[in-house]
């Protein structure tokens, strides 16, 4: 295989300024994340303390393998919302007893582990990553329920802010019985009250640990059965863990306390006779031969300053070993094959502007890793499908159209990363968040649009120019400069990463120097479920 | 004149494998025999043949001379050496050797068997010139009679075993009182070392000197000696360090006792190997003790300040030659030092440690002479001596060889089971030791250190020796995500951890990969920067904060032993996952060691008293008194009278009365 070379020169002013803006990106992140794993404040941790309780990252700790890697799922959901940042839930993947899993836990510090739109969000995430993957579940629970706080103001705003719905509610357990039909197992620790709806989520479960007096499990409480029938009861006869684990038999094992529920929760894992349906990593997994940190220096502060994205595969795959597929034809996306920590993989990556013969590359590039039963990277930095009167004529949403058939109906699972930009159909064609994409990450550089920001706000003010026109109006031009920039603002900030991480709508913000770590990590989750090719596509428009 | 092309080594252990090495040297094949726990031991594996003895005790295997004989007849051998102890001394053994035609490589039966009664040997001697101390047998039980004599010989006085040697069934009496169960208790030790029971009483002087001379004879007449061994440091009566020349002698005394001891081994008509015994009073006045009639443990110092192999001089004696040296060719290079590492714990009493040995691996580029009979994975038994190795040094002066074997011994790769290494390193480096002020009451009198003084630097270092070779084995170990950096996280919230206790003190050793692959570390509050240098082999180069330092670690389950060039640190994990513990058996008396039950002085019910002896143990052929801490009554008695008992297990419980109030 040929050698690829490096072309970046780290002493330029360019790669400095570079890496100067990315440490920045960086800090501001570790900031953010700092508040997520400060959860609810010293007043919810002492509270926990106080009560001899683990935090939830201390139990996800002692729960996984020593010094076998974590990897946090969106640590900053939330952020920019009312919600903390981090949403109230610690989602990851793990290695539990040898058997990689989703473990997915209530902070009980923030809102008593109460469920909100983003624990929501993260749990059903969470589900999702099991179900796509084969990955065992493990649930920590301890909530207080459903977030009943309406968020202030009137009822009448309340009402008319809210748009989800009760009716919506509850998929969370049609998916944790769905993963077990699915013959993906699943396992609820519950470290303290799961009541109500939230009795379900440990009776949906194969395995369910109970801690002695500490889990709380019931339909109703005291006050509601009281209310209902006249009977007296209390806590423990209504859903004590002896209770659950002696009478009614819902608890399947009782722990002393946390630690010995986590070990029993680990003994649990290491008899599922767990076996991977991927081949697994089968590629020598020896280290890129250029430096990661240098990644910090490569992407443009200013993004459309172009970039080889070259430089980025040499720094993430194995050996920097990359064998280029059609390196003279559709120069502005690089396909080619390559392993990750020893897992073989197919790469596409966006080296400016996609047009016809591009699309048509990256079409048949993923047709080609389809039928070998390897699994797609894609690398995100695309302002999106070329367009123009010579463009469009020559079939540009044809061609564009194949890459995204190929794409939405390609079956080897695909990792993406959003390095830079990920403007318009460019996100679709490249592996975007909606397309059954098993992972997306983004670079704390990512920009994710329906179009650059600047064209964003440029196309609205003509739209309101010929609107003007139509009606004859003279357009005021300083009025117009001064809404177009707003427009370009907020597009900008609504564009950025952390926006992105806030609403779930990724999987997390990566420090480009984890790309390989991150990459690895995933694709050896993908490989629990079988790693196999589609059989066919839809029709390919000729 | 009979060459000897086959020999059978009558003994075991690391004499064993010294003999068959000489043996080899001289193109001569070996057999070796064992008992049923031996029959993995390194020497047996190292013979050409080797011989089932069956059986486990010492006087079903290596003390049954028609199964030795057999052994003999079986391989085809032609001579038999003794190693010693066991049988090196019988001179009936001898004899039978010689009658079924093979070569005794040892002296003639009838020099062993006047030597062997000490009481008698002593009188020859006094014939032969040679002083000697008072001395009286007592047989039978002891009467009136016998406390008038043992007041003329005087107290202190020493109760000895008559067969004896090594310090089994040795005693101090300060007085009338102590006299009976000294004697009765040496009686028996003494049947079950040597299979008769006599006994006899000698003065014992407190501040002596033990010194001994090498004595080596032909069948040709010849007897010359090969200097002096000072053998004063002791503990329990046998010898952990060795040395040679003693620094208490000089030319003239030399002289002078290498005469008398030639003169005792000529009135004897000595013709092999053999030591003379002598206690060396502060004004060079000595008197003869005992002469051994067989090569001794010690024999390498002698052979490090002569250049001469004893055994190879053994062997070729046996066959008829002459000596290969004269009186004259001999002289004294330098000084050796040998140390007995033992398997005992010092601090509990030097009482014999089992179990198994986890490492045994001198590095080669330590400068001494190593011989054991052990190796790693050999389990310490109960049945035999607990020797595991001798360690010789040979330096120009006696303060080299002292500190140099200091030295090699704390950075002894020997883990697993308790031993004297650390107490030994303490005494070398002990300034009375230093400056020769050595005598038999020398740990009474200077009372160096039992223990090491393990400072909190060096257990934390350990502390993080441990948690990195365990992180590295987990790593090495993962079936999952093998290539993904040590304990990755993408959002940290804490360190790896691993939790130990060292001396009973928890040692929390947390850590940190960090990007460059180095660690952030915290051990107990105190933080910095470690890097993984290099690992493999059970060895780890760390570098702390800037020093560099090679530790190995052997784990096995939750126990850690972290050698280091100061020494072992022996760090005990803390579970992950904590089991409940135990109960404690309130006014239960546990075995201190594992060992056979061989006096069950109470029965339930039975009213006790601080003082009195409850139960007699016998281990390693020693025995331990359970002694009744507090009064009360037997409440339950949980063994039987010749019962095999571990360590740990509730012998006994009495109740003092103390729960009801």
């Amino acid at each position: 295989m040929e050698r690829w070379q490096t072309r970046i020169d780290t002493s330029a002013e360019s790669f400095r300024a570079n890496r100067e803006a990315m440490l920045a990106l960086l800090e501001e992140i570790e900031a953010q994340l700092e508040l997520a794993r400060a959860g609810g404040g010293e007043r919810g941790v002492a509270r926990l303390r106080k009560r001899g309780k683990m935090l939830i990252r201390e139990r996800i700790e002692l729960l996984l393998d020593q010094d076998s890697p974590f990897l946090e799922l969106s640590p900053l959901a939330g952020w920019g919302t009312d919600y903390t940042v981090g949403g109230g839930l610690v989602a990851g993947i793990g290695v539990v007893s040898g058997v990689e899993c989703v473990i997915a836990g209530n902070d009980p510090t923030v809102l008593g582990g109460a469920m909100s739109a983003i624990s929501g969000k993260k749990t059903n995430r969470a589900l999702e990553i099991s179900r796509l993957n084969r990955l065992p579940h493990v649930q920590f629970v301890e909530s207080a329920g459903a977030d009943l706080r309406g968020g202030g103001g009137s009822a009448e705003e309340q009402l008319r802010r809210a748009t989800g719905h009760f009716g919506e509610a509850g998929r969370l357990f049609h998916d944790i019985t769905e993963l077990s039909a699915m013959r993906i197992p699943t396992l609820s620790v519950v470290f303290g009250s799961s009541t109500a709806g939230g009795a379900y989520q440990p009776g949906m479960s194969d395995y369910n640990i109970f801690i002695k007096g500490r889990s709380k499990v019931f339909l109703g409480g005291p006050p509601l059965v009281k209310m209902a029938t006249g009977e007296d009861s209390d806590d423990e006869e209504l859903g004590g863990a002896e209770m659950h684990a002696k009478k009614s038999g819902l608890a399947d094992y009782l722990a002393e306390d946390e630690a010995e529920a986590l070990r029993m929760a680990r003994s649990v894992m290491a008899h599922l006779n767990w076996r991977k349906l991927g081949p697994g990593p089968t590629m020598p997994a020896d280290e890129p031969l250029f430096d990661p940190e240098e990644l910090l220096g490569l992407l443009p502060v200013d993004l459309r300053t172009p970039m080889d994205i070259r430089e980025v595969i040499g720094r993430v795959v194995d050996g920097s070993r990359f064998e280029e597929f059609k390196p003279l034809y559709g120069l502005t996306l690089v396909t080619g094959w390559a392993s990750i920590h020893g897992f073989p993989v197919g790469i596409l990556g966006n080296n400016g502007v996609l047009f016809s013969d591009s699309s048509e590359k990256a079409a048949q590039f993923i047709q080609l890793c389809n039928q070998i039963d390897v699994p797609i990277i894609f690398l995100q930095n695309i302002t999106g499908y070329m367009v123009g009167k010579v463009y469009e004529q020559g079939g540009i949403v044809k061609e564009g159209s194949k890459m995204i058939n190929a794409v939405s109906n390609s079956k080897v699972p695909h990792v993406t990363v959003i390095i830079g930009a990920s403007y318009g159909a460019g996100n679709f064609g490249m592996g975007g968040r909606a397309f059954n994409t098993r992972f997306v990450f983004t670079w704390p550089t990512a920009k994710i649009a329906v179009m650059g920001p600047k064209q964003q706000a440029g196309v609205m003010s003509m739209v309101r120019r010929r609107s003007a026109a139509a009606k004859g109006l003279e357009i005021d031009e300083e009025e117009d400069a001064r809404i177009t920039a707003a427009d370009e603002d907020q597009a900008e900030k609504a564009s950025l990463a952390l926006y992105a991480t806030g609403r779930v709508a990724d999987d997390g913000i990566v420090d480009p120097r984890d790309t390989r770590t991150v990459l690895g990590i995933t694709l050896s989750a993908c490989h629990n479920a079988e790693v196999k090719g589609a059989q066919g596509f839809g029709v390919f428009r000729m | 004149m009979s060459r000897i092309t086959k020999l059978l080594i009558a003994g075991r252990g690391e004499i064993a494998r010294r003999i068959m090495r000489t043996a080899r040297e001289m193109g001569i094949a070996t057999v070796a025999v064992y008992a049923d726990s031996d029959a993995t031991a390194p020497y047996v594996r190292e013979a050409e043949e080797a011989i089932a003895l069956r059986g486990a005790t010492s006087a079903e295997t290596y003390l049954d001379v028609a199964k030795i004989l057999d052994a003999a007849r079986r391989t085809g051998a032609n001579a038999v050496h003794p190693g010693y102890g066991f049988l090196a001394e019988n001179a009936e053994f001898a004899r039978a050797v010689i009658d079924a035609g093979l070569v005794w490589v040892g002296p003639r039966p009838d020099a062993i068997a006047a030597m062997g009664d000490k009481l008698a040997a002593k009188k020859l001697m006094t014939e032969a010139g040679v002083p000697t101390l008072p001395a009286i047998e007592v047989t039978g039980e002891i009467g009136d009679q016998d406390h008038e004599r043992a007041r003329e010989v005087g107290y202190p006085l020493l109760v000895k075993a008559s067969a004896g040697g090594g310090g089994k069934g040795m005693r101090v009496v300060t007085g009338e009182a102590e006299l009976g169960e000294a004697v009765n208790g040496a009686r028996r030790e003494a049947a079950g070392a040597f299979g008769d029971d006599t006994v006899f009483l000698e003065r014992y002087l407190e501040t002596t000197r033990h010194v001994e001379i090498q004595v080596f004879g032909d069948q040709h007449g010849n007897v010359v000696h090969c200097f002096e061994r000072e053998c004063s440091v002791q503990r329990r009566h046998q010898k952990i360090i060795e040395e040679a020349p003693s620094p208490a002698v000089d030319a003239g005394l030399r002289l002078k006792i290498g005469q008398a001891a030639v003169a005792a081994a000529k009135a004897i008509g000595y013709d092999n190997a053999g030591t003379v015994e002598f206690l060396l009073d502060s004004e060079q006045n000595f008197y003869f003790m005992e002469m051994n009639t067989r090569l001794q443990v010690e024999h390498p110092v002698t052979e490090e300040i002569t250049g001469l192999d004893l055994v190879r001089e053994q062997i070729r004696v046996a066959e008829g030659d002459p000596l290969s040296f004269r009186q004259e060719d001999l002289r004294i290079e330098g000084h050796a030092i040998e140390a007995r590492v033992y398997a005992e714990d010092p601090s509990n009493d030097f009482l014999p440690a089992t179990g198994r040995l986890v490492a045994w691996d001198p590095d080669p580029t330590l400068p001494a002479r190593f011989e054991s009979g052990v190796e790693t994975g050999s389990e310490i038994s109960v049945y035999f001596d607990p020797m595991l190795a001798k360690v010789v040094v040979h330096a120009p002066t006696r303060t080299e060889a002292a500190l140099r074997l200091a030295n090699v011994l704390q950075r002894l790769r020997l883990h697993g089971v308790t031993t004297n290494r650390d107490f030994l390193v303490n005494v070398l480096r002990h300034d009375a030791f230093l400056s020769g002020d050595t005598s038999t009451d020398f740990i009474e009198r200077q009372r160096p250190a039992r223990e090491r003084d393990v400072c909190e630097e060096e257990v934390r270092a350990a502390a993080l020796a441990v948690a990195l070779s365990a992180q590295l084995a987990h790593r090495a170990e993962a079936s999952m995500l093998k290539t993904i950096s040590s304990g990755w996280r993408n959002n940290p919230s804490m360190m790896q951890q691993v939790r130990c206790t060292h001396g009973g003190e928890d040692v929390i050793a947390r850590y940190l990969r960090n990007r460059d692959g180095g660690f952030t570390y915290d051990v107990d509050g105190q933080s910095g920067a470690v890097r993984i240098i290099r690992s493999g082999d059970g060895r780890i180069e760390l570098e702390i904060d800037g020093v560099q330092r090679t530790f190995s670690v052997v784990s096995v389950g939750l126990n850690h032993w972290v050698q280091g060039a100061t020494g072992e640190v022996r760090l005990v994990e803390i579970p992950r996952f904590p089991e409940p513990e135990r109960e404690e058996v309130a006014g239960g008396y546990l075995a201190p060691m594992p060992g056979k039950i061989v006096a069950l002085n109470v029965e339930p019910g039975q009213t006790v008293s601080t003082g009195q002896v409850l139960i007699v143990l016998e281990a390693m052929k020693m025995e331990h008194r359970i002694i009744c801490t507090e009064d009360g009554t037997v409440k339950e008695v949980r063994v039987e009278a010749d019962a095999q008992v571990e360590a740990g297990q509730v012998l006994l419980v009495i109740d003092t009365g103390k729960e009801e109030a």
